[in-house]
């Protein structure tokens, strides 16, 4: 039988190496990439915590549900952003980014 | 589904989701890094499917694996000429890192491993039961206790503001 605590180990040490990866990485859309795990490892605890006590409810089913369609869009536009920053400065290493005005 | 079965799978999805999560924030190429991300969500559809959420798991597939990966590997297509550079001098960043998430990890496997879940082997676990899918689209579609049409109207709109902002952040001046 699956207990609830593996879910929460494994997103956990999930949503910690995103944040390592938020830390260390210098590349934007590596950035981006570390982000989309965090949310992820968050995602799978609503849908966890929603299984194992209210298993008759789906509160945590739409919360992950709205997770995902909000991460989508959040992923849209940090995109654009970043495309757009390419335009401008050539690369997109976090360390030339300084100037975002204009 | 044999328990001993659905634990040895779960272990391999799991051990697998954090494998490939390390490969994903670790190497240099960031067309890898996407492609690591994908198999990674395809591991999460996998543990939705064990939480008897189907629905969320074709959702999670279609959405993350036929949505976001491929804004990403058409970014990244738009944006690197070559792989990135490693840069010196950020052993510190490094260093810092290390430190954040090992607190993080102790502090929170920690509280994970102390605390006794007294509903953790919930006798609706046992078997497959699939949730109908007319139970959610009832709840997706009403307005009542537990219902969710405000929020999905809320999100339809954070959608349309986000096709504008893209098209208005990335046009060309």
């Amino acid at each position: 039988m699956i207990r609830i605590e593996y879910y929460l180990i494994v997103s956990t040490l999930m949503f910690f190496i995103g944040i390592f990866g938020f830390i260390t990485r210098k590349n934007m859309i590596a950035i981006l990439i570390s982000l989309e795990l965090v949310l992820n490892a968050v995602e799978i605890n609503f849908a966890a915590f929603n299984r194992y006590l209210f298993p008759e409810r789906l509160e945590g089913m739409f919360f992950t549900l709205f997770g995902i369609a909000i991460t989508a869009a959040e992923t849209a536009v940090a995109l654009a952003i970043i495309i757009n920053a390419y335009r401008s400065i050539g690369n997109i290493n976090i360390n030339n980014l300084t100037k975002m005005r204009g | 589904m044999n328990p001993i079965i659905n634990l040895i799978i779960f272990a391999l999805l799991g051990v697998a989701m954090l494998a490939l999560s390390v490969m994903a924030i670790t190497t240099k190429s960031l067309l890898r890094s996407a492609t690591y991300l994908l198999f990674v969500l395809l591991c999460t559809a996998g543990f939705y499917l064990f939480l008897n959420y189907h629905f969320l798991a074709a959702v999670q597939v279609s959405v993350y694996a036929g949505g976001v990966v491929i804004l990403f590997v058409f970014a990244i297509f738009l944006t690197t000429d070559k792989d990135e550079a490693r840069i010196k001098g950020d052993i510190r960043r490094y260093i810092y890192g290390a430190t954040t998430i090992l607190a993080g990890i102790v502090l929170t496997a920690f509280i994970i491993l102390k605390r006794e879940y007294l509903y953790s082997d919930n006798k609706s676990m046992l078997g497959d039961k699939e949730i109908p899918i007319q139970q959610i689209g009832q709840a997706l579609m009403g307005t009542d206790k537990y219902q969710y049409l405000l929020p999905f109207e809320i999100l339809s709109i954070l959608l349309l503001a986000c096709i504008i902002g893209g098209l208005l952040i990335a046009r060309k001046k």
